[in-house]
């Protein structure tokens, strides 16, 4: 080595913070939890607390559970408000994964979980980690994944960056569940201003278990050895979570380093090891290592059991030498398990991991008591009570008031006659890329693995078979950020009420639903009042359909400089269809079909696709959301595809009825000729509680019997058949081509990608 | 008549077609562990698709080399059947059971979609459920499915008759744009000379139930074993 590179090596070796389990570690003060997302007054309940300044490790321990993301405290108190019981319901939040019954012995265990902030900054790696996150939730469940949903959000297609975004967040969901095998099947892709600065990435998994072998995380059996498997600890994704509990500012390039970086092959062989593990019996308790890593996974298994841990740092395997215990608690290296095994057996567990090529080390074990104990290079380094850090983590009831501006965002909008007639109109807004085929995102994703796939992407519910079992999986995700914005109750009702519209199109019955609940910045009294107020919705929502909450995530802080997103409280919903073989699809499948339309107009544009995208207007009141008519419609829906009376049903909603019509066309090529009672921009009315069935000719008569039946307005409109859309209406007919349509329909969003 | 699936570390069709051959068509069939040298006596090998050890260095590069191929490799030579979809086709390229390359899709991208396949050759196990110039429907899913060869050699694999499956439109038709990942010559499958490994790209397990709307797959498996049944020596 010359003596500059010397100088050189020993220069930066000086520079950097000393590291290391031997090295003193830096004072605490209030400066230094400060940088770490504390505030004053948590800071000195931590003292308080501990009756001491916490160490440097204690701090960014504590720092972690106590960030937005991790302990939910702004959250906590507005989310009680949601109903999370329900007949099928096995585990309610507060698990990895919620956790519903489907009969026949089986249960569904799911969630949905953001990862925004880290995909606005890295979009390939930040997406790709949200799917391996939320992965982890439900094989450590103990259930297999068998689907993938993704609710994306991203700004103008000409904002900056913003092409680089979609192309890195599609390519890495793709390559990710691609690459694990678990078919993305689902999920919903929007465009809106409001994220120009903070892109959405809602990653939502499903996946099945026998009801007797799920797995709960919960540290229990003084003794017990903890387990680590899986891939070794290194520098990514520190302050990953307290990055999550931040706004964006212009320096948040700077914070790439947190983002995490993505194994889909380690998590596929983890995700083999672990369902294995759990077959030996020798497993008390199990969770992955999330955000906060080591720290969360710790401290939330020894909080649900009750109990104290005791964690020998030296112990965990590592990428490099040198990291320091605050480091080693702080890591977001992804494809990470901590198991708390029986004692005596925990080489049984340690043989399935290495079978599969893992890594698997005792690290600690379970203690009587409450207090986490951490030790490295024969010190303690932070000594913790449990309880107190993460159920008496601090909550806020923020101040909320509704914006200054409410009163005008509300006005009734004016309402202009269709530009170049309905024909017009209607090509205008399926070539937007707001709803134009997304065809483009979800072809880069495997969606036929695992051979239970139905229906795909691209419909009103992705339709999963049951393997061993006559029934299906219905899944859909929905929200419309417009109506939230609007009026934040009834956007939060509307997501719920259209969830259980797209599963019911299916035949399916809900059992129930997982939130990602995504605002900006709580300390905003506008914010604080859009997330109360959007809660309200979907609870009162959720009371009046029958659906329980019983997992979710909120993810806070999706600001940047100042310019909040439009409230985005993402629903994923999962429903029983219980014949398989009788699934409606969401377009025209015969021609001669009779095309009844159910449901009653009401003429309402406050938020409409077509006052919004062919006028630039988002004004007004949001369609009506009438619970009781929503119900209503489902059963009837549920009905017509149980007694296979409907061949096609498909939800109406952004863009009305000439978009639910182009649709439902588009689907297998198959034109339609309808006679409407108001034409012009009624045509593009967003009126809820809608939906389009079409029947054999000789079930006409049935479909509007039981629509009688079941209080539900019903007009048989027309008829399937010939290459043409035509739409009758004020005595003037419009015509349209399919197949010309459809193929600008379908090639849009890569058009406006630029591809 | 047994089957083996081999299950490589990072193999994720596996259980589909063990699911095809033991639920859909009742073989007797069995997992096949990367690490062993045992066929556990199987008639035929499966390699199904995947990501076969990440897919690190080049799909199927790592798998080639795992103990369980050399066993595949004796399978082939005494004349056993081997079939290979998606990254089993790319597994038994790296092996040299198979000759060609492949490169990523034309487009660069990863891309599921349903593709019209051309039955060119209906004497072999494999394909002896279709008829020769049938047009068959089935799931493609892969990144790197871009067949590629020397012209020289593309010519004598043409000449041999090994190539087992093309690419065409919905009518039959050779047509580049119908040619999804842009394969050397429409290329989609590929038999060795001897004609008992066979590797392809499209997923016919994912095309061989009713309940998908597509039962187009059923016969290369159904034709497959009912040859292997019947079947001591399968050369031509």
């Amino acid at each position: 080595m010359s003596a500059a590179a010397g100088a050189l090596a020993a220069g930066a070796r000086a520079a950097e913070p000393a590291t290391g389990p031997a090295a003193a570690e830096p004072e605490v003060d209030l400066a230094q939890a400060r940088a770490r997302g504390l505030s004053e007054e948590e800071y000195e309940k931590l003292c308080g607390l501990l009756g001491r300044t916490p160490s440097f490790t204690e701090l960014g321990i504590v720092a972690a559970l106590w960030s937005e993301h991790c302990s939910y405290k702004s959250s906590k108190a507005d989310l009680r408000m949601l109903p999370t019981e329900g007949p099928h319901v096995v585990h309610g939040p507060g698990e990895n994964a919620g956790v519903v019954d489907l009969g026949y012995g089986l249960v569904a265990a799911f969630k949905i979980e953001s990862h925004n902030h880290p995909s606005y900054i890295e979009p390939y790696q930040g997406a790709a980690t949200g799917v391996g996150g939320i992965l982890r939730d439900v094989f450590t469940m103990g259930a297999r994944p068998v689907a993938c949903m993704d609710s994306l959000r991203f700004g103008d297609l000409d904002a900056p960056r913003m092409k680089y975004l979609v192309d890195g967040v599609v390519r890495g969901i793709g390559d990710y569940g691609n690459c694990v095998g678990i078919p993305t099947v689902g999920g919903e892709t929007g465009f809106h201003p409001s994220y120009n600065g903070n892109v959405l990435v809602n990653a939502f998994a499903l996946g099945v278990a026998r009801r007797d072998r799920i797995f709960t995380a919960r540290a229990t059996g003084a003794g017990n050895p903890i387990l680590y498997a899986g891939s070794r600890t290194g520098r990514d994704g520190i302050h990953g979570a307290t990055m999550a509990s931040e706004a964006f500012g212009a320096e948040s390039e700077q914070k790439r380093p947190t983002v995490q970086v993505g194994d889909p092959f380690t998590e596929k062989v983890l995700l083999e090891a672990t369902l294995e593990a759990m077959r030996t019996g020798a497993i008390v308790a199990i969770q992955d290592m999330g955000a906060a890593g080591l720290t969360s996974s710790a401290f939330e298994m020894a909080g649900r059991g009750g109990t104290g841990v005791r964690l020998d740092l030296d112990r965990v395997p590592l990428r490099e030498p040198g990291l320091s215990p605050y480091e080693i608690m702080l890591s977001e290296s992804q494809e990470r398990m901590l198991i708390v095994a029986r004692r005596g057996r925990q080489e049984e567990v340690a043989r399935v991991f290495r079978r599969w090529g893992l890594e698997v080390d005792k690290i600690g074990e379970v203690t009587s008591g409450d207090r986490a104990v951490v030790t490295a290079g024969g010190r303690t380094v932070a000594d913790l009570p449990v309880e107190p850090l993460t159920a008496g983590a601090p909550v806020y009831r923020r101040p909320a008031s509704p914006p200054t501006d409410l009163a005008a965002r509300r006005r009734p909008p004016e309402v202009p006659a269709p530009p170049g007639g309905p024909a017009g109109a209607l090509e205008a807004l399926v070539t937007t890329p707001e709803l134009a085929s997304k065809e483009w995102v979800w072809r880069q994703y495997d969606h036929t693995v695992r051979t239970n796939t139905v229906i795909g992407p691209g419909g009103d519910c992705a339709v999963l078979a049951l393997k061993g079992t006559p029934q299906g999986l219905a899944l859909t995700c929905d929200v419309n950020p417009v109506y939230c914005w609007l009026d934040p109750a009834s956007g939060g009702a509307q997501a719920v009420a259209e969830a259980v519209r797209n599963l019911a199109t299916a035949g399916a019955e809900p059992v129930g639903l997982t939130d990602c609940l995504n605002f900006g910045n709580p300390e905003v009294p506008e914010v604080a009042w859009q997330f109360r107020e959007a809660i309200r919705g979907i609870a009162a929502a959720c009371e009046a359909l029958g659906v329980p909450v019983v997992s979710g995530n909120v993810s806070f802080y999706n600001e940047t400089e100042g310019r909040q997103i439009h409230p985005t409280p993402t629903i994923a919903m999962v429903g029983v269809v219980p014949e398989i073989d009788r699934v409606p699809r969401p377009h025209f499948t015969a021609a001669g079909d009779r095309i009844v339309l159910l449901g009653e107009d009401r003429a309402e544009f406050g938020g409409s696709a077509y006052l919004r995208l062919l006028f630039g207007v988002e004004q007004g009141v949001p369609p009506r959301v009438d619970l009781d008519a929503e119900s209503r419609l489902a059963e009837l829906l549920r009905v017509l595809a149980f007694n296979g009376a409907a061949r096609t049903a498909h939800d109406l909603s952004a863009g009305g009825l000439a978009v639910g019509l182009a649709e439902a066309c588009f689907g297998a090529g198959l034109g339609a000729r309808v006679e409407l009672p108001a034409g012009g921009p009624a045509l593009f009315s967003e009126t809820q509680a809608r939906a389009l069935v079409a029947c054999a000719p000789d079930q006409a008569a049935r479909v509007l019997r039981l629509a009688e039946t079941s209080g539900v307005p019903a007009r048989e409109i027309g008829e399937v058949g010939g290459g043409e859309l035509v739409i009758g209406a004020d005595g003037e007919t419009d015509r349209l081509g399919i197949e010309p349509l459809r193929t600008k329909w379908a090639t849009a969003l890569p058009r406006a990608l630029g591809l | 008549m047994r089957c083996g699936v081999v299950v490589f570390p990072g193999s994720n069709c596996d259980h589909d077609v063990y699911h095809v051959l033991k639920h859909v068509l009742g073989q007797e069939s069995a997992f096949l562990w990367h690490g062993d040298e045992d066929l556990r006596g199987s008639n035929l090998v499966v390699l199904p698709g995947g990501f076969a050890y990440g897919d690190y260095l080049r799909a199927g590069a790592l798998a080639a080399l795992s103990p369980v191929m050399a066993a595949v490799r004796r399978h082939a030579e005494a004349g056993g059947l081997v079939l290979g979809i998606c990254n089993g086709f790319q597994v038994l390229l790296e092996a040299g059971l198979l000759p060609g390359a492949m490169r990523r899709n034309r487009e660069l991208r990863f891309l599921c979609r349903d593709v019209w396949l051309r039955v060119e050759r209906d004497d072999l196990p494999f394909t002896c459920g279709y008829e020769q110039g049938q047009v068959v429907r089935m799931p493609i899913a892969h990144a790197e499915g871009n067949y590629e060869d020397t012209p020289e050699k593309l010519d004598a694999l043409e000449a041999a008759g090994q190539v087992a499956f093309r690419y065409v439109s919905p009518d039959g038709e050779l047509d580049e744009a119908w040619n999804l990942n842009g394969s050397a010559r429409a290329i989609a499958g590929v038999v060795n000379e001897r004609g008992n490994v066979l590797g392809l790209m499209p997923h016919p397990e994912r095309s061989a139930e009713e309940l998908l709307s597509n039962t187009d797959g059923l016969a290369l498996f159904a034709g497959t074993v009912g040859a292997a049944a019947g079947a001591v020596g399968v050369g031509r």
